[in-house]
Formats: C-alpha cells, sequence, structure tokens
C-alpha cells in the first residue's frame, strides 16, 4: 500500500468526515486519493484561515472536519485558532505538510519551516509528527485526542514519511 | 436605514433558520432585539463570519442557514464567496450589511464607502442570487421570497451602532447550547 493510501485509510479510520485543503505539493498524492475515493468530503479552499471557519461551522453542526495543508497555511491561520477553535473549544484536525525543514531547496520556505514546531508549541497544539510509514497510525490517537479534549491539534507531515528526504518532493 | 433598523427587520421574519452572526456591535445587537437559541454569536475571529456558515450549511443541509456578515468583514475574507459560490449549498443565505465603516472600532470608512461594490465581486465570485437592499420595507419582502438555494443579500445602511450591553453569554455557552438545539 503506498504511503498517500496508507494515510488516507488512517484519516478514513478517525471518523473525519470533512476534509478542507489548501494544496501542497507533498499533498498533491493524498488529495489524489481523497477525489478518487469519494467516500469523505472534500472542499476546496482559498486560504487556511477560511478553512478554520469553515470547519469550526461544520462541527457545530456535528461533523468532524480536518483541513489538509502546507505549514505556512499555520500563519495564516492563528487568530482564528485561538480566538475562535480556543475561544470556543472547537477541536479542529490540522494536517500539515512540513516544508522549510530537512531536505528543502527552496529558500523562501526556510523562515517559516524553521519555526513552525515552536509556534505549535507557542499555540499549546499539541503535535504529532509523522515520519515514517511505521507513525501513520497515531493519527487515530492524535484525532482521539482532539475529540476529548475538544481542542485543536496537528499532525506534521515530514519528508521522510515518503523516503528519503531528497527524492522527488 | 441603520444596520439596528435592519436587524429588527430581519429578526422579525425569523422562524427557524440558523443565523451566525458576525463579531461586535452587529452580534451585540442582534442579541438585544431577541436572543434566539438558533443565533450563534461571534466573539472573535474577525472576517470568519460567512465561513463558519457555510460550514455549517454543508453540515445540516436541511436546515437554513442565514448569516449576517459585514462589508469590513467580507472584505477580508473574499475567498470565502469564490467558496460559497462554487460549492452552491442549497441552504444559505449570505447577508451583508453594508455600512461602509468599521462600526466597532470607531467608524473608520472601508472601501464600499468608496469605490468598491461588493455586488459586482459577489458576481464576479459566481454567485447567481444576489439582492440589493437600500429601503428598510424591501427586507422583509425580499428575504421571505428566497426561501431554499445559495443566496447573497445587501443591505446598504448608514454607519453607526446602537449603544447596547454586551453579551452575558460565555463563548462555550454560546456553543454549547447552539449545538445542543441542532444535534438533540
Amino acid at each position: 500500500m503506498s504511503v498517500d493510501l496508507k494515510l488516507y485509510e488512517a484519516i478514513k479510520k478517525t471518523g473525519i468526515n470533512l476534509l478542507l485543503s489548501v494544496p501542497c505539493i507533498m499533498l498533491k498524492g493524498l488529495l489524489e486519493v481523497i477525489e478518487e475515493k469519494k467516500e469523505i468530503q472534500h472542499i476546496a479552499v482559498t486560504r487556511e484561515e477560511e478553512g478554520v471557519g469553515i470547519a469550526a461551522g461544520a462541527y457545530l453542526g456535528g461533523k468532524l472536519p480536518a483541513i489538509l495543508m502546507q505549514n505556512s497555511g499555520l500563519g495564516n491561520s492563528i487568530n482564528a485558532i485561538k480566538s475562535l477553535l480556543e475561544l470556543y473549544k472547537i477541536p479542529v484536525i490540522f494536517i500539515m505538510s512540513h516544508r522549510g525543514a530537512e531536505g528543502e531547496k527552496i529558500m523562501a520556505q526556510m523562515p517559516m519551516g524553521q519555526i513552525t514546531i515552536d509556534l505549535l508549541k507557542l499555540l499549546t497544539i499539541e503535535t504529532y509528527i509523522l515520519n515514517s510509514p511505521g507513525n501513520i497510525k497515531n493519527i487515530i490517537k492524535a484525532v482521539d485526542k482532539a475529540k476529548k479534549t475538544k481542542k485543536p491539534i496537528a499532525i506534521i507531515l515530514k519528508r521522510t514519511l515518503w523516503g528519503s528526504p531528497n527524492e522527488k518532493i | 436605514m441603520r444596520r439596528y433598523e435592519a436587524l429588527e427587520e430581519i429578526t422579525e421574519i425569523l422562524t427557524d433558520e440558523l443565523v451566525v452572526c458576525n463579531l461586535g456591535d452587529p452580534s451585540r445587537e442582534l442579541y438585544n432585539i431577541k436572543d434566539r437559541l438558533e443565533n450563534f454569536y461571534m466573539m472573535g475571529s474577525m472576517g470568519l463570519s460567512s465561513s463558519i456558515a457555510f460550514g455549517l450549511a454543508i453540515s445540516q443541509p436541511k436546515r437554513k442557514v442565514w448569516c449576517i456578515d459585514g462589508d469590513g468583514s467580507i472584505l477580508m475574507n473574499l475567498g470565502s464567496l469564490s467558496t460559497i459560490a462554487n460549492n452552491v449549498p442549497s441552504n444559505l443565505t449570505l447577508i451583508i450589511v453594508d455600512n461602509g465603516s468599521y462600526g466597532s472600532t470607531g467608524d473608520q470608512l472601508t472601501y464600499t464607502h468608496g469605490k468598491t461594490k461588493l455586488e459586482i465581486i459577489a458576481q464576479g465570485a459566481g454567485f447567481e442570487s444576489i439582492s440589493v437592499i437600500e429601503n428598510k420595507s424591501e427586507i422583509s419582502p425580499i428575504l421571505k421570497n428566497l426561501g431554499w438555494g445559495c443566496h447573497l443579500v445587501l443591505i446598504t445602511t448608514m454607519p453607526g451602532s446602537e449603544k447596547v450591553e454586551n453579551i452575558p453569554l460565555l463563548p462555550e455557552d454560546i456553543k454549547e447550547r447552539f449545538m445542543d438545539l441542532i444535534l438533540k
């Protein structure tokens, strides 16, 4: 089974039933699986912060939503994470590819990439780092935690999840 | 017409619609006019009311969702218009009360006071049902007539807020009572 398919199966198993996405090249394969399977409602959004709003509304209406995005989108979402999700105790799952870290070739990704983990800590968002296919099962634990605590959580997808840092992406 | 009067007109015709209301003065005014369990009052995250309402609409397709947004707020999140117009929920009415100003922060002017036309932006985003209301007497007949669908209603008002108290509810209580009502 491909890594993207494993990720998809783990997401499906958690009961997540709405996926909002802003694309990233690292998420390309996963987004293709989601579109192909058509089992989980998927809506492309224009900006990560918008996704936080949609996710919050969908949770109020009984859905369990997650946002697929690049870590750069964390910066775009901070106010909504604090003054919407934290304020009203709304759990949203952030599934984030981590650009600007190991093996990064694009200089522009580095400034945000290097502070991403510290930023999540500062935001008090519990973070699960997936750096190899063996960790994918932690998605289930992470989502359970979000549901129980009614707090947002972050699942970080590292480049090494798909193989060596210098391959493909 | 003042926004408060527009909100009074809207409240008058509400039945069981779920309402997501923009933060600050609009929410305080709406609460003051008539509190309902079906109202979700935003208290932070400026710009996201249309997104919250859209998320609610797609998760509750059998209920009508009305969003009361503002010009300053929608200008912060114009991408939301594209997302909504392309996904076409069958149960969402996005009402933008356009008073040409940031009312909750001291009536600084927004760009709708200048050259910007939100109805043209909405049309460009893909909305097919757009109503522009300038007179108070039009609010009730137009909103009553819209029914199911994906609608944008622009109500232009004068700047200025009503002097009302803060909402005496905790954010978590607003959420809990709203969710209890929907998911019971």
